[in-house]
């Protein structure tokens, strides 16, 4: 937006684990705005693509920029803190706590109140309409009383998105958001999705299997395939893209 | 809305008619001890227990986190005291700062070292430190009186300016101090648990993993509330020195630790005022049990593993269950 440089870009990732090589010189430019699916088969690295990308791990070789800017020597916390909020594969919620109190937290943290003993009026004005309006967004708000544990898987899902929008970020990374889900619970994840990338504006990047999801959301598609990267393009070019189709599109689902 | 509220386990959530019962308990003890053939200084120690166990749940209950070397701050806020009083000035609040500062500087050191371990192996060298500050306190005759531990000192009346405190002698009157002691403290733990830095530590006992990819520096997080327990189990300590006038070395070692963590379960550990309840069960086992027979510690042992069979969540938990069901 204020800069011309795209959201993020990855030049030339490798990751290997020993003599594995999971990530294999792959490089990605992703726009603002941009709503990117990344597809692959199973153990094609996506997740650990993902995981350089947010900073789980440091890569053996390349270079990641957001917004123009090196990130390789930043720690995770630290992108959190410049933008990037993220959900896992497996969700990663806080289960014996509320969904306020889940969003609560995320948005605590957010405004960089986590070391305060005590809030002012005005801040826990400022607290609660934050978590209110990401708990809406997230259809939540109906829930926002009930204990996480005992929501169901897409709700839970849900509760995982609204916290990462809770920290406000430029670029939102989701690993798999419909894994495990039926076609009521995917349809309302990919109903939120949308809204949040066509209303919201957000920059999206987002590992997904079910090809529905992908060819309906995504204005690119990268695929990934033992660790390198395939092929890059609109939904039209890589559903006709004939490497693809052999390698995947074509086995898989 | 139709939906059913859940009670969330944070302090900030807890009834008031709960607390209206605990305290109206509290402050009537010297009416309705007696009477139960009790004394006062043994509801003294309940408060103790409590506030010991009540900061050791704060890293247990409220940041996940499991230290079985809290004794060593306990003891050390015991002996902290004790030669402050023995060896400074006959000052009873500067005994407890000195036994406070003692423990609380000592856990916030440690803590340094602890932050980065996890689980079994964090529980570990929480012990070993532990013991190490045992086999000080053992060995150093000269200072802390070996094995027969620290003797010689006695708490002091406190001087208000237009009135003096005779805690020295009157055990109604040191009762009620200990318990303003208490009251202070345990507020002060709520306010930090119900604050939105306590939130983040009930964030990391739910999941480290999410905690970070909030952004939150885990560790440093971790470290603080250790550091906050720590001052407050030292706290604890210097009360139990001025209680008994005698710091024991047996108060800095692991079956020390032992007792706060079985105080702490037992009574519920994801409850505010659990520890409070383990340690009247803890304290009355070991008085009504230990008069009748020296194995009182099989005891407790047995009433442990009931506790910990058929209520998992402990006594408080229990009970909170039961009210929300």
């Amino acid at each position: 937006m204020s800069t011309t440089a795209p959201k993020l870009e990855v030049h030339n990732a490798s990751k290997n684990f020993g003599n594995l090589r999971a990530v294999s010189d792959v490089s990605m430019r992703v726009e603002s705005g941009e709503l990117r699916a990344i597809i692959g088969p199973n153990g094609a690295g996506k997740t650990t693509f993902f995981n350089l990308i947010t900073g789980f791990f440091p890569p053996s070789s390349g270079d990641i920029l957001l917004d123009g800017r090196n990130i390789n020597g930043v720690p995770a916390a630290g992108r959190v803190k410049m933008g990037m909020g993220r959900t896992f594969q497996i969700t990663e919620i806080f289960p014996e706590l509320t969904v306020r109190e889940n969003t609560r937290i995320a948005v605590e943290t957010g405004l960089g109140f986590s070391l305060r003993a005590w809030l002012t009026g005005a801040d826990k004005q400022r607290v609660a309409a934050a978590s209110d309006e990401v708990m809406g967004l997230a259809n939540l708000t109906s829930k926002a009383d009930r204990l996480v544990g005992e929501l169901s898987h897409g709700d839970q899902r849900a509760t995982e998105i609204a916290m990462a929008l809770a920290l406000k970020p430029s670029l939102l990374l989701l690993d798999e958001p419909t894994a495990g889900m039926g076609d009521e619970e995917t349809y309302q994840i990919t109903g939120l999705i949308r809204r949040l990338h066509r209303d919201s504006k957000y920059t999206i990047v987002l590992i997904e299997h079910d090809m529905r999801v992908v060819f309906h959301l995504a204005d690119h598609i990268s695929v990934l395939a033992e660790g390198r990267l395939l092929a890059e393009g609109t939904p039209e070019e890589i559903g006709a893209n004939e490497h693809v189709q052999n390698a995947y599109l074509g086995k898989a689902e | 809305m139709s939906t059913p509220l859940a009670t969330a386990p944070s302090p900030a959530a807890r009834p008031w008619r709960q607390l209206l019962i605990i305290w109206a308990l509290l402050l009537t003890v010297p009416l309705w001890l007696p009477l139960l053939g009790g004394y006062t200084a043994m509801a003294g120690r309940v408060l103790v227990f409590a506030l010991a166990a009540m900061s050791f749940n704060m890293l247990l209950g409220f940041t996940g986190v499991m230290s079985f070397g809290h004794a060593a701050y306990f003891g050390l806020g015991a002996y902290g005291a004790g030669l402050c009083l023995k060896f400074v000035a006959a000052s009873t609040p500067l005994a407890m700062l000195a036994g406070t500062l003692l423990g609380g500087i000592a856990g916030t050191l440690f803590g340094l070292l602890l932050v980065r371990r996890r689980g079994v192996y964090f529980a570990m060298v929480t012990i070993a430190f532990g013991q190490v500050c045992f086999y000080i306190a053992y060995k150093w005759d000269d200072l802390t009186g070996g094995y027969d531990g620290l003797r010689g000192f006695a708490r002091a009346p406190i001087d208000l300016g237009f009135a003096t405190l005779d805690i020295a002698n009157n055990g109604t009157l040191f009762y009620f101090f200990i318990l303003l002691v208490f009251g202070l403290a345990v507020g002060l733990q709520a306010l930090v648990l119900g604050s939105p830095f306590g939130r983040t530590l009930l964030a990391i006992r739910e999941n480290e993993r999410r905690a970070r990819f909030l952004g939150l520096p885990v560790e440093r997080h971790i470290w603080l509330s250790f550091s906050i327990s720590c001052f407050f189990t030292a706290l604890a300590g210097s009360l139990y020195a001025l209680l008994n006038n005698f710091a024991d070395p047996l108060g800095l070692n692991y079956i020390m630790s032992g007792n706060i963590v079985m105080i702490t379960v037992m009574g519920g550990m994801r409850t505010f005022w659990g520890p409070l309840v383990g340690a009247v069960l803890f304290v009355m086992l070991q008085d009504y049990v230990s008069s009748m027979t020296t194995n009182w510690m099989f005891f407790v042992g047995m009433t442990f593993v009931l506790v910990v069979l058929f209520f998992p969540r402990g006594l408080m938990g229990m009970l909170k269950r039961k009210a929300e069901a």
